[in-house]
């Protein structure tokens, strides 16, 4: 390449830079580009992946047969469930399901596991704690008749 | 004013200088260094500004992947496959899914071959765009890689409308995939192909033909075909150096038989070559994307028949994917229990960054970065 053209592409490719800059710069005044941030969230969708949670049949209680398919399938060992048959029930029913969610992979083994659809994912994604022990230790039992009270 | 003339001058500097005109001296790129994009060192013996010799220290970010399969059911070891190389996670998962399917003899449904084209092309699409982007950051171009993490979202969208995940998708079963695609996907993925058209128009504009970026690698990094095979380069690497070599089309896997496509090869050698075969990819996979859109199949999504407890059946076992840094392969020796016996993971990075010892060899300093950023290193894939 000659000088004076060297100094000519040079000189094009600045100004070609400039104007895509200006243009996608310009952009930003342009309808609803950016998301104010924590004014405005976006969507969480329908299948987003949270940590796991109970779910509930009509009067408000799991589906949990604590057979155990997910403690068996989960590939980080993450999950412990303990059960027992109480009286006047045709079914088992746990009474402890804790998720350790710092070892968990979100990798949804246990959900597609579950026989009876005890378990789904939540869409909590803004979880923050001073203390690691809240998440290596989440009370799935606990956390539904949290919620249902809140009902 | 006191004036020598050359041989005084060599003499003072001689008695002052400690090492003399030998003398070189350590420095270390990385492992925290921004340039090396995770915890790679490079141990450079340096000779003024000029790179004596080159070594590349890994195992920074071990986790012993392969041990972790050998301990772990075939289903258990898919959410591990998209933290090799997080940014090829589709294809990565594609290769443990198809190894299992091969040995276990399990039947993929077209439709769930279709989906797996289409989601590892947008994954191939987004990974280019972040080794782009950080790319042209590590030359200097802060801009670009605002506008490429843009594109990158709206595919990191699509993914987490079907699969509910932004990065680890883990989205592939084995017998095929976890959800179907709905219509906001397909509609979605439709709206990007031309969208992304037009945005691949002002890259060339913005960046490709910038001359500050072609003084930066054109001519620069030079891996000749002999020096390729003898490493086992893949990927953008090797088509950069004019061997058209793709998984995709030398053992065609999934549904990649029935699309037409191109592997864009480039004879220069350079940096510059390796550059524009990855902007050429991107448009190849949207060629694919369209065409897979058009023709997608009917029908189930996974196979209903896979038993909840597979057992391997004893024996060798291969499956090679085309990820966006190049071949990956899974090999496994099962003995007949539902655990292998071994997995070796074969991934690009380590075989591509295997080279990098003998190209860093008397080059200057800034060449070196724009050289590492050709390979378009992802640091836990080359120590998985």
């Amino acid at each position: 390449m000659g000088y004076f053209s060297e100094i000519y592409q040079g000189a094009k490719s600045l100004v070609i830079g400039m104007r895509i800059s200006l243009d996608q710069f310009l952009k930003n005044f342009r309808g609803d580009y950016n998301t104010p941030y924590p004014h405005k969230t976006l969507p969480i969708p329908e299948r987003y992946r949270g940590h796991i949670i109970f779910t509930n049949d009509e009067a408000g209680k799991s589906l949990c047969i604590a057979c155990k398919s997910c403690e068996r399938a989960c590939p980080s060992a993450c999950i412990l469930v303990e059960g027992e048959k109480k009286e006047g029930e045709k079914k088992k029913s746990a009474t402890l399901f804790e998720l350790n969610y710092t070892t968990c992979s979100l990798c949804g083994a246990c959900v597609e596991v579950c026989p009876t659809d005890a378990l789904t994912f939540s869409k909590r994604y803004n979880l923050a704690n001073t203390s690691k022990a809240v998440y290596a230790k989440i009370d799935l039992i606990k956390d539904l008749e949290n919620r249902m009270q809140k009902k | 004013m006191l004036l020598l003339n050359k041989e005084e001058a060599l003499a003072r500097v001689a008695a002052h200088h400690v090492g003399g005109p030998n003398e070189t001296f350590v420095l270390n790129l990385g492992p925290q260094h921004p340039a090396t994009h995770g915890v790679l060192r490079v141990k450079l013996t340096m000779d003024g500004e000029y790179i004596r010799k080159a070594e590349c220290v890994i195992g920074y970010i071990h986790r012993m992947h392969e041990k972790m399969g050998e301990n772990r059911t075939c289903a258990q070891f898919l959410p591990n496959t998209s933290r090799l190389d997080y940014l090829s996670a589709c294809q990565y998962t594609h290769a443990w899914t198809g190894v299992v399917e091969r040995a276990c003899k399990i039947e993929v449904p077209q439709r769930a071959e279709y989906i797996r084209v289409i989601t590892s092309e947008l994954n191939r699409i987004a990974s280019h765009l972040v080794g782009w982007g950080a790319w042209v950051m590590d030359l200097g171009g802060l801009t670009p890689i605002l506008y490429a993490f843009d594109d990158r979202e709206k595919i990191l969208d699509l993914m987490e409308g079907i699969c509910g995940a932004r990065l680890t998708y883990c989205y592939y079963r084995v017998g095929g995939v976890v959800n179907d695609i709905d219509d906001a996907f397909i509609q979605g993925a439709k709206a990007f192909v031309p969208y992304m058209r037009e945005r691949l128009k002002m890259y060339k504009d913005f960046v490709t033909d910038n001359v500050i970026l072609r003084k930066r690698l054109e001519g620069i990094g030079i891996i000749d075909q002999d020096m390729c095979l003898r490493y086992g380069a893949c990927g953008p690497v090797i088509r950069g150096s004019g061997i058209a070599n793709d998984t995709r089309k030398t053992e065609p896997y999934s549904a990649y038989k029935d699309f037409d496509f191109d592997i864009p090869v480039y004879n220069e050698c350079d940096s510059m070559a390796r550059y524009l075969v990855r902007m050429d990819e991107m448009e190849q996979s949207l060629r694919i994307i369209e065409q897979a859109l058009a023709k997608l199949p009917e029908g189930p999504f996974i196979n209903p028949k896979v038993p909840k407890l597979l057992k391997v059946p004893a024996g060798t076992y291969t499956y090679a994917t085309e990820a966006g840094r190049g071949r990956f392969l899974v090999r496994m020796v099962a003995d007949g229990s539902d655990k292998p016996y071994r997995v070796k993971l074969r991934t690009p990075c380590l075989s591509n960054l295997s080279l990098a010892e003998e190209v860093c060899e008397g080059m200057i300093l800034p060449d070196a970065i724009a050289f590492l950023g050709s390979l378009d290193l992802v640091i836990p894939d080359i120590d998985r």
